[in-house]
């Protein structure tokens, strides 16, 4: 058997989980779907003592329209997501990102929930939370809270989410009706984690950008949204100018690391053609 | 750690047994039940030769625990046709040459299955995409797709006729 020993808890509610927890500090982690933390205790990067088990609460599964907002609950998987018709209505970006998101088998189990909480740096979904001002919303012994996408992610591996808390909900904020967004993925094989990839959104007002929001992944260890990009689209129109000033100020202000699939000066090459590429592409959507 | 007990059912027969929390499902099926047409690769989720159909759908067994699965439904390849009854997609990978060394071969066959019991129909592209996480060293792919597409057909035709 690959993984080291652990005590099975199989929780029945959103408190039963929490109270577990609180019961066990830090020797217990929550298992959802399972893609990301069975694969790290087969290899025993993670050896938990205690495994509470959320898999089951499905009242933690469903994805609904509530006012500016669309909320999805965080034990919905990754398939349910991608295949929502109400999801690609409101938030087309989650769906583009998500079509790039693993393989459909992984898919059938992975959770959104599960893969925002284990935070990897090549993951698509940290970088769409913060495009579209999600908060996330929290539930532990203390009661429940909110906390902003930006807030949430604070390194590899590493969220704000405290030991005994749960996160019960994403809450996306719901795309406006005409504006420009584009998410572009580069990696060696559809479903596998990105090398680098792209995404950006903004209004076209007047003919120039505002409320520009532009992130990478793989572009650094904690980077997502890259401000200096953001403020040289920001108030301008699209042309080939601009875009190159994006794309400078994209490549300035990242910090790739080099891994067995890159080294850096090929990430900085994808961080200046996938920012030409989406911007181009989120120009052409928008009216 | 204790034993835990679990009762899971696989290809319709329920067995229950005692195991340690961290068996996985893999090894459940392989070395508890005896079952060996479920391979195991990298047992960390790369490869996807260890899939099988958990509630109708497909999953890694190497990514679960046994445990995880008390009460679910497991399908292995064993559970579709025999050596003298071949299943439509097993007979179409045997006559498209969709396998070699035959260790992808479960999991691709219980993926085409899966996929062709919500979409009678796939394009190619569908095919591609939902067999995207199951490695074949030997193929090249294309006869995997090529099989898939023909047990499609096949299976519609032999729907037609029934109706
Ligand atoms: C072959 C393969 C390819 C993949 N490719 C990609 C890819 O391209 N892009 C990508 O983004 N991901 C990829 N993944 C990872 C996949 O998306 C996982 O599903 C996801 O990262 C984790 O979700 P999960 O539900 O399986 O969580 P688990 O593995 O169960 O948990 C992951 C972590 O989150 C914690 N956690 C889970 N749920 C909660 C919760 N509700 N509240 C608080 N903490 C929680 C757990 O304690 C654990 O630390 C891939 C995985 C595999 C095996
Ligand atoms: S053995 Fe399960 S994915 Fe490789
Ligand atoms: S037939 Fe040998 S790995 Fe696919």
């Amino acid at each position: 058997m690959k993984p080291s020993a652990f005590e099975y808890v199989r929780a029945t509610s959103v408190d039963d989980a929490i109270s577990a927890l609180s019961q066990h500090g830090d020797e217990a982690r929550l298992l959802a779907g399972g893609q990301s933390l069975i694969a790290m205790m087969n290899t025993r990067l993670a050896e938990p003592k205690v495994l509470v088990d959320i898999g089951r609460l499905s009242d933690l599964s469903y994805i609904r329209v509530d006012g500016d907002a669309l909320s999805i609950g965080a034990l919905t998987t990754h398939n349910t997501v991608l295949q929502s018709a109400e999801v690609a209505a409101h938030c087309p970006l989650v769906s583009a990102a998500y079509a790039n998101v693993a393989h459909h088998t992984v898919r059938n189990r992975g959770t959104l929930g599960g893969n925002l909480c284990h935070n990897d740096p090549a993951s698509e979904m940290p970088l769409v939370a913060s495009l579209l001002d999600a908060e996330l919303v929290l539930r532990g012994s203390g009661g429940e809270r909110r906390v902003a996408a930006e807030d949430f992610f604070v390194d590899t591996f590493h969220t704000a989410a405290h030991a005994d808390e749960i996160l019960t909900e994403i809450r996306f904020a719901r795309q406006g009706a005409g504006e420009g967004w584009a998410f572009e993925v580069v990696s060696q094989l559809k479903g596998d984690y990105a090398i680098v990839a792209a995404g950006c959104r903004f209004a076209m007002v007047d003919g120039v950008c505002r409320g520009v929001r532009l992130g990478f992944v793989g572009a650094g260890p904690a980077i997502k949204r890259v401000a200096a990009a953001e403020t040289a689209l920001e108030g301008q129109p699209v042309n080939g100018a601009t875009i190159a000033a994006v794309a400078e100020a994209a490549v300035g202000a990242v910090d790739p690391h080099a891994d067995m699939h890159a080294d850096v000066q090929y990430k900085l090459d994808l961080v200046q053609a996938l920012s030409e590429r989406v911007l181009k592409q989120a120009a052409s959507r928008a009216v | 750690m204790a034993k835990m007990p679990v009762s899971i059912t696989v290809n319709g027969q329920r067995y229950e047994r005692e195991v340690d929390p961290r068996l996985l499902l893999s090894d459940f099926i392989r070395h508890e039940i005896g079952l060996t047409g479920t391979h195991v690769g990298c047992e960390n989720g790369a490869c996807g030769v260890c899939a099988v159909l958990i509630n109708g759908k497909t999953g890694l067994s190497c990514l679960a625990f046994a445990v995880q699965c008390d009460g679910d439904e497991i399908e292995t390849i064993e559970s579709l046709g025999t050596p003298s009854d071949l299943h439509p997609i097993q007979e179409a990978f045997w006559e498209n040459h969709g396998l070699q060394c035959g260790f992808c071969t479960p999991a691709m066959v219980l993926t085409a299955h899966e996929l062709l019991s919500r979409n009678a129909s796939p394009s190619r592209a569908e095919i591609i995409e939902a067999i995207g996480g199951n490695l074949c060293r030997c193929t090249g792919y294309q006869t995997i797709v090529d099989s898939i597409e023909q047990a499609a057909e096949q299976m519609r035709a032999g729907k037609e006729e029934a109706a």
